[in-house]
């Protein structure tokens, strides 16, 4: 008797499964193993494919051009610490009993939500060196003497922003920090915020501490957790992205400065249809992508104070 | 007075953030060569000369030889995401119902693979993704000669013709929507979810002879309204603004999704900002309305996907 009803339990289990597990193996499970074989081939899709061995992988070491995309990919996520100091101090301002939170809250969650491309089209044409506000505001709320001695520095000024190599990825960074500062990781922050028991502050101000030791002391080890997590969170996506700001805004220019890990990839796999190598670039990013995370799941109890 | 001087930050923090909007706004009700003055002051350059609301029809004028133009792009995005939405919701759905109360042989072996796959790059599965489209229709064309898997199709409506593209592969509707239906992450978290709920209802109602889809369907479905309205909208919103996967699986014009129509008009269009910013403000429009009615179950969808996680 029990036993027909653990195999009529399990037949139910394997039907409610079923759609979600074909679709999972036809397009994530399956191809993820096509990439992997595809790494040691060479294959234009016209041709048949071509047994190389780790060709793709030595050449991808000596790639003078990935490297320099890799470096971007890094370089843009110099943000991070930024973006995520910024929703932490977001979150803590707004960590208090005011009127109209949510109204704050929802207009700082929109950048996060409409971002795309309609939003990449609207910063490219902020960005726009003659019509743009910011070379307006930098031009009319600067001090001349400030404007004229950047110039005389050396530096590219006014910016040209897009379409110049020195400024075109701040352009992107700065993009980005507007966009995500209000976002998820500040609403992750004000959960772990408003799970920090008050007396804590109290016994505190007793003590006579200032914002400041108050902040060092009680603030930042107990919402360490979250810091770690978003942090974890943050690498992982940058190492992955910057492949539709760069798509929309700049094509990857110019002369590839914005060209991320991610781009790059695109390029060899559609537009030049070196499927074998952008496979073998794609394993590479999961590899350093694999190593973050590893990283977070060792150090991850180290770091973080409870 | 602290109070104060917070409103003063968080208004200024405000500002920053709609700042970009207003410009956009601005931008797109300004007839066309104002926007090409030096600006002497932004905040002065914020508020239109003239105000031409005519841009917003402009939009599906110009780009009306583009296999259909605005008007298809915007059926295209909404006609794919809502199915991809619905799709995902109830394939997750199912299977986080089979995950976390159903025992069945390989069933934590199984989810630790979906887990494991939650962690892999996007780029390593498009290309596969990618060639299986671009093949399928030859080798169903070896398989089953008898239907023209290449050629695109028609169909009649209101006397029109409107091109829907192929059944499968590239420039398909098939290709939009079914790879980008199943996820991991959305069964992920409604398992999660589903595994908070306590069990008495549903031992209650085996006694009562309930069967184990009446089980699925009138008790843990509706105590998960709040998961499922969550992964309805981050599933909506992501497909709404999703570009890499239709640039990758699309060429044709008529078949193309809002981002990359936009795209496509911003190529023909380069300089036709203000165009360029109605079209944007049409697509953003919805995800903006989506968000405001379905926030509440958003944000503590972020902070429950976090926490279980």
């Amino acid at each position: 008797m029990a036993r027909t009803k653990r195999a009529r339990v399990a037949l139910a289990g394997y039907l409610f499964l079923l759609p979600n597990l074909l679709g999972f193996l036809a397009f994530t499970l399956i191809p993820v193993a096509v990439s992997l074989g595809l790494s040691f081939f060479e294959w234009d899709l016209f041709s048949g494919p071509k047994f190389v061995g780790f060709h793709n992988f030595s050449a991808l070491a000596h790639d003078h051009d990935f490297w320099r995309y890799a470096f971007n990919t890094v370089f843009l996520m110099l943000m991070i610490p930024v973006n995520i100091l910024g929703s932490l101090f977001l979150a803590m301002v707004m960590n208090q009993k005011l009127r109209g939170i949510v109204v704050f809250r929802t207009i700082y969650f929109l950048p996060t939500i409409v971002m795309g491309v309609g939003t990449y089209l609207l910063w490219r044409w902020i960005y726009n060196p003659d019509y743009g506000p910011i070379n307006a505001i930098l031009a009319h709320w600067l001090p001349r003497w400030l404007n004229d001695g950047i110039g005389r520095l050396g530096v590219e000024w006014p910016p040209q922003w897009l379409a110049s190599v020195t400024w075109a990825k701040p352009a992107l960074m700065f993009m980005t920090f507007w966009t995500v500062v209000g976002g998820y990781n500040m609403i992750l922050f004000l959960a772990a915020l408003q799970g920090v028991s008050p007396e804590l502050y109290e016994a505190a101000d007793i003590d006579g501490a200032n914002e400041w030791q108050k902040f060092r002391a009680i603030t930042w080890p107990l919402v360490s957790p979250t810091t770690f997590f978003v942090f974890t969170m943050s690498l992982i996506g940058g190492l992955q992205g910057g492949f539709d700001q760069a798509y929309v805004m700049t094509r990857g220019g110019p002369a590839g400065a914005t060209t991320t890990i991610s781009y790059d990839i695109y390029n060899h796999a559609f537009a030049w249809n070196h499927m074998g190598y952008a496979a073998a670039m794609a394993w590479v990013l999961f590899t350093a992508v694999f190593a973050v995370t590893m990283v977070n799941w060792r150090f991850g109890g180290r770091i973080v104070h409870y | 007075m602290k109070k104060f001087f917070t409103y003063v930050v968080l208004g200024c923090v405000g500002l920053f953030m709609l700042f970009p909007f207003l410009w956009m706004f601005s931008t797109s009700v300004k007839p066309a060569g104002d926007v090409f003055k030096s600006v002497d002051s932004p905040l002065k350059a914020l508020v239109p000369g003239e105000v031409q609301w005519g841009n917003y029809g402009k939009v599906y004028d110009a780009t009306q030889g583009m296999g259909g133009g605005f008007a298809r792009w915007y059926l295209n995005s909404v006609l794919v995401a809502v199915v991809v939405t619905l799709g995902q919701v109830t394939t997750s759905a199912c299977a986080a119902y089979a995950f976390s109360r159903l025992q069945f042989p390989g069933r934590d072996k199984l989810f630790l693979g979906y887990l494991g796959t939650m962690m892999i790059p996007g780029a390593v599965t498009m290309i596969p993704n990618f060639i299986l489209m671009r093949k399928i229709t030859g080798w169903l064309t070896v398989a089953a000669p008898f239907v023209n898997w290449d050629a695109p199709r028609v169909i009649y409506l209101f006397g029109r013709t409107y091109d829907v593209g192929r059944l499968v592969g590239l420039d398909s509707y098939f290709a939009l929507i079914v790879p980008v239906m199943f996820s991991a992450y959305g069964t992920f978290m409604l398992r999660q979810f589903f595994m908070s709920i306590p069990r008495d209802l549903e031992e209650a109602a085996t006694i009562d002879g309930c069967g184990l889809f009446r089980i699925f369907t009138n008790i843990i479905l509706p105590l998960s309204k709040p998961a499922l309205a969550t992964l309805g909208i981050f599933t909506f919103l992501g497909n709404w603004q999703s570009f890499y996967w239709p640039l990758v699986m699309l060429t044709q014009d008529s078949m193309k999704t809002l981002p990359l129509g936009l795209l496509s008009f911003m190529g023909l269009y380069s300089t036709q900002w203000t165009l360029l910013m109605a079209g944007s403000m049409m697509m953003i429009l919805p995800m903006i309305v989506v968000f405001v009615i379905g926030q509440k179950w958003f944000i503590s969808g972020i902070q429950m996907g976090a926490l279980k996680g």
